[in-house]
């Protein structure tokens, strides 16, 4: 039995993950607490948040996100990854801008528009 | 006279009918253009929800004004996600969640003007505002909305001993460091206050290269989420030193290190029981102030107990036709509780803007009474809600399972019941209008422990 608080939301469910018993999943509050409870002890992962150099007036630094969770192992990895990249604008939201990042599968995606 | 003479003289004064029809026209279109139904000073996620609402619900001239260079206000800063959830039903990162309302705000033809500083609000509802481009503006207003946020605590408001070297940053200002502007504020980080800006920081540091040594909290409890916890802490293997606080910073040019002590039940540091932290750099990460300097400025009634303006059932402050809403009204734990609040207010403006003021006789005072810290709203009037009452509340301290207990003058309105309550938690009832009917003059809510 491993006991987890719960990621997803603000809540903060308590969760006991059964391992033996299939990784069945007490104390969740909907069905994504119970899809945590089982990776997170499966299979860890994490999306990542992160921001990376960009030739704007705006700001210096223009925000992205992995468009899933990628693998707790594989985090540095991903970091290591955005820091050698450089953007000019235009970039939007939701544009992609690596495609599988550092094997993870999960595409590197901008979340803020920049114009200029 | 000549027949010259007089073509001369209607000439003249033809021109000079021209010349002031011309100039009377320019004046008024110029007056005009300053006048608008609405004018929401802040260009936040509260400033952007307010706004969408009151155009959705048909009022037509809005201005936002907005200090920084860009919308979206602290969102900006906040790359992390978890932002949403309530909003849009998903997880979104901050730039994502303003970006939809700065979207929304677009498409709607909203006015909004950045690198703007309001500098005043008159009785008479006139905005002063300034900027580099238009100068100095007087806008006037058939109503305001108040939503400048608020501003982090910072080493002052705390009194720490110690030297004043570089290297002390509230936790916010770092984030704007990493995130917007693109420096490392330090490289061996101690971080005071387990808030969740400063579990976030811990995280965000701590991927951009940093090593962050620990995160103390004075108080035996946490005031940040529990995800937080697990997700910028844990991951990381970084200590939380619960019961704890910086006595000493030390340090000549730049932080060379931190002392941290144990204190007691008290909250006074224990002798002997010091920690030194060799490290560069200090965040502070120690509590929220809404940022209300314009609205004590204008004689509006603030609230000792949140800062904010003392606000009615629909977030109109005690100046008629002027609303506040989000974190200049009260701290919020979520951006997602800000923007449904601010729909509130925007909401209440373009109703005030079609139907008036609402009558201000029959006002219930709400009275904090045990565990409880403060409430918003601080007034309702019974006749001008439609059906329920939202009532917002935080405790004063950790409490067990109990009933929240609504009450005036000793007859129990309603009773809500609650596993458990956290200071860092906002709580929220809501009472059916037919209930307001028995409340006389105030109405008290209090926390009542269920014995163990």
């Amino acid at each position: 039995m491993k006991e987890l608080i719960c990621i997803c939301c603000p809540k903060g469910c308590h969760l006991e993950v059964d391992e033996s018993n299939n990784y069945a999943v007490t104390g969740n509050s909907c069905p994504r607490g119970a899809a945590y409870g089982y990776t997170e002890v499966t299979a860890p992962s994490r999306i990542v948040t992160a921001t990376v150099l960009i030739d704007s007036s705006l700001s210096r630094r223009c925000p992205v996100k992995t468009n899933a969770p990628v693998s707790k192992s594989k985090v540095f990895d991903v970091m290591n990854y955005i820091s050698t990249i450089r953007l000019h604008p235009p970039v939007w939201r939701g544009q992609v801008i690596v495609s599988n990042i550092a094997g993870t599968d999960a595409d590197l995606v901008v979340t803020k528009d920049f114009n200029t | 006279m000549s027949e010259t003479d007089t073509s001369h003289v209607v000439c003249i004064c033809f021109a000079l009918f021209v010349f002031s029809v011309f100039f009377l026209i320019t004046e008024v279109c110029a007056l005009y253009k300053n006048l608008y139904d609405i004018i929401v000073i802040g260009g936040g996620p509260a400033g952007l929800a307010a706004a969408c609402e009151a155009r959705a619900r048909g009022i037509k001239d809005i201005l936002i004004l907005e200090r920084d260079t860009q919308l979206g206000g602290i969102l900006n800063q906040c790359i992390h996600s978890g932002f949403g959830l309530h909003t849009f039903n998903e997880e979104l990162t901050g730039p994502e969640f303003s970006g939809r309302y700065i979207d929304r705000l677009l498409a709607s033809g909203i006015e909004y003007s950045i690198n703007t500083t309001v500098l005043e609000i008159t009785g008479n509802r006139e905005v002063h505002a300034v900027s580099s481009e238009n100068g100095y503006c007087i806008y006037k207003a058939k109503s305001i909305i108040l939503a400048m946020g608020c501003r982090e605590r910072s080493r002052g408001a705390l009194g720490i001993p110690g030297t004043r070297p570089a290297g002390i940053y509230t936790a916010g200002t770092a984030q704007r460091y990493a995130n917007i502007e693109g420096y490392m504020v330090g490289r061996r980080i101690l971080i005071l206050g387990s808030g969740d800006i400063g579990l976030i920081m811990a995280r965000r540091m701590t991927l951009n290269g940093a090593k962050v040594l620990g995160c103390v909290e004075l108080m035996p409890y946490s005031g940040g989420l529990n995800r937080n916890i697990v997700q910028c802490l844990n991951d990381f293997d970084i200590p939380l030193y619960l019961s704890h606080t910086v006595t000493e910073i030390r340090g000549k040019e730049r932080v060379e290190s931190v002392i941290v002590s144990k204190v007691d039940e008290n909250l006074k540091p224990v002798p002997g029981s010091e920690i030194e932290f060799k490290c560069d750099t200090l965040l502070l990460s120690v509590g929220l102030i809404p940022e209300n300097e314009l609205t004590r400025q204008a004689g509006i009634e603030i609230d000792p107990r949140t800062n904010g303006a003392v606000v009615f059932e629909n977030m109109e402050t005690g100046m008629e036709g002027v609303f506040s809403c989000g974190n200049a009204a009260h701290v919020h734990d979520l951006v997602d509780f800000v923007a449904a609040e601010a729909i509130r207010a925007g909401r209440a403006a373009a109703d005030f803007i079609h139907n008036g003021e609402t009558s201000r006789q029959n006002v219930l005072n709400v009275i904090n009474g045990n565990a409880v810290s403060y409430t918003v709203p601080q007034k309702i009037r019974p006749n001008a809600i439609d059906k329920y009452v939202d009532i917002f509340f935080r405790v004063n301290r950790v409490c067990k399972a109990g009933v929240i207990k609504v009450e005036s003058n000793g007859i129990s309105l309603a009773h809500y019941k609650r596993e458990r309550f956290a200071p860092g938690e906002m709580e929220h009832i809501t009472l059916p209008k037919a209930l307001l009917k028995k409340a006389v003059g105030i109405i008290t809510v209090s926390i009542e422990e269920r014995p163990e």
